[in-house]
């Protein structure tokens, strides 16, 4: 994969015709922890894989509330989709000042991707490294756009991006059809079930996810780890599992028990359960 | 050779009165809602009252596209503060925010007469009276606006201890019921609708205390 010779710059085309520092800048969104997005006609919900770099520190975050009726999921360096989260926020609240009215989603995603095109076309910046799954609702109804590095993007039924995310991608390919008329809980379901696709194996837990929703009537909000942990249990995702024979099932629902006090101390712990109206 | 004087001012003052008596655990604050230009009545049913976060609330007279800018500014500000803070702000927060704000503009100052009411951090009623630019103190009760000056000297007599040479020392602020407190705004404007014509038409009453926010109003006298 080395095409050392025309990718110092981003300003430097390749033969190919190809800009090697965007797309490097694509393969950093592919590195960091998945992230999927949703969306039926009236709701847009958002999952994450949690990774913390060790078992002592929480993780980082990965889904921002952008406005009442929007938010974002990163991938990718998580700083940079920091830093865009704070230009969505302020755009918002700009927009609502001047016209005292939302933001439509597909305007706030066009002036992303410009931001994101600038830093394709000046020798002194880098692209960002970061791919933001954007979930918003608007009079136009409920939208999920992916915008990338190099300033693209693009709007989805369902996707999933980051590490892993080929999994889930199956999953929503065999399922997106439906999504269009889902209800909120079906929504919320076929996330986590894309979400423990791309776990491969590691088993679901809501100390593992994060979840977002927005829909018609309810402001994007990130659901709590304990009702996120209920929803796993009704529906029965963790059973889905291969689990031989009937005696580890019990077993199972111990488990998942244990890991819903587990699971809600790490989240006491990393304090992002504040309550705040930011978060949830 | 006298100094040439504008034929055009950028102000207008659109009248009324806003009151805000701070309680124990409440906070009451009230202003009419007649807007007038002149001795003209632009409408009857005007809202002077804002409400910034879940703890403040704001009442402000003068000049209304001034009043409404700056609520517009404040409610931004709070936005970016929750973003940055993950939590809304607390009513003295609020109260040095608008300081701020408006000595900002000190130079082309926002023609609004404010007064900011509702729980600090412990629960207490408070109340902020500002001027223009934004001179700010917190006080236990405050009027501003038109009808001001015949409101003050009422709830001085009402609410201010009778002197400070009694002894024992009495508090600043008699300990008023909720229910006494409103009783008291109600009786106030009605008397200040009398004698200011700029008062009148309705009177908006906002009460805040621990259990929520809740509204009531009372009919005023039209002419």
């Amino acid at each position: 994969m080395f095409r050392n010779q025309y990718d110092t710059d981003v300003t430097t085309w390749s033969p190919a015709g190809r800009l090697f520092q965007v797309e490097y800048a694509m393969e950093a969104v592919k590195q960091g922890s998945a992230a999927i997005g949703l969306r039926s006609k009236t709701h847009v919900v958002l999952a994450c894989v949690n990774k913390a770099n060790s078992e002592l520190s929480s993780h980082q975050k990965k889904i921002f509330k952008v406005d009442n009726h929007i938010g974002v999921a990163i991938a990718g360096l998580t700083a940079d989709g920091r830093v865009l989260s704070r230009y969505m926020r302020s755009e918002c609240i700009n927009y609502n000042y001047t016209y005292e009215s939302l933001l439509p989603v597909g305007r706030l995603v066009v002036q992303l991707a410009d931001k994101a095109q600038v830093c394709t076309q000046r020798s002194w910046k880098r692209p960002y490294g970061v791919g933001l799954l954007v979930a918003g609702l608007d009079e136009s109804g409920a939208h999920l756009y992916y915008n990338c590095p190099s300033g693209n993007y693009f709007e989805y039924q369902a996707f999933a991006i980051g590490s892993r995310s080929q999994a889930a991608k199956t999953y929503l390919e065999r399922r997106f059809e439906n999504f269009m008329s889902s209800s909120r809980e079906d929504l919320i379901k076929d996330a986590l079930i894309a979400t423990r696709e791309s776990l491969q194996g590691e088993k679901l837990r809501s100390s593992v996810c994060t979840v977002a929703v927005v829909g018609v009537g309810e402001a994007f909000h990130i659901l709590d780890q304990e009702t996120v942990q209920q929803l796993i249990d009704t529906f029965e995702i963790v059973k889905e599992e291969e689990a031989p024979p009937a005696e580890p099932q019990p077993a199972t629902e111990q488990d998942a028990a244990a890991e819903q006090a587990s699971g809600a101390d790490q989240g006491g712990a990393a304090g992002d359960q504040g309550g705040s109206p930011m978060d949830i | 050779m006298t100094k040439q004087h504008a034929n055009w001012s950028p102000y207008d003052n659109n009248g009324g009165s806003c009151v805000a008596i701070a309680g124990a655990d409440y906070c009451v604050i009230a202003a009419d809602t007649r807007m007038s230009t002149g001795y003209n009545i632009l409408t009857r049913d005007y809202s002077k009252i804002s409400q910034l976060t879940d703890k403040s609330v704001m009442a402000s007279s003068g000049f209304q596209a001034d009043v409404k800018a700056l609520q517009k500014v404040l409610s931004a500000r709070h936005l970016i503060y929750q973003h940055q803070h993950n939590k809304q702000m607390s009513c003295p927060a609020m109260a040095q925010l608008l300081s701020n704000t408006l000595y900002y503009k000190r130079f082309f100052p926002y023609y609004a007469f404010n007064v900011l009411g509702g729980l600090d951090n412990e629960g207490k009623g408070c109340v902020f009276t500002y001027d223009a630019v934004g001179s700010y103190e917190r006080v236990g009760y405050s009027a501003q606006g038109s009808g001001s000056t015949l409101i003050m000297p009422f709830l001085d007599n009402q609410l201010k201890s009778p002197s400070p040479l009694l002894l024992p020392a009495k508090d600043a602020v008699t300990p008023l019921s909720e229910t006494e407190a409103v009783d008291l705004v109600k009786t106030v404007f009605a008397s200040a609708t009398e004698r200011d014509i700029y008062t009148g038409d309705k009177l908006e009453i906002v009460i805040l205390n621990a259990s929520g926010i809740r509204r009531e109003y009372m009919d005023l006298r039209r002419d």
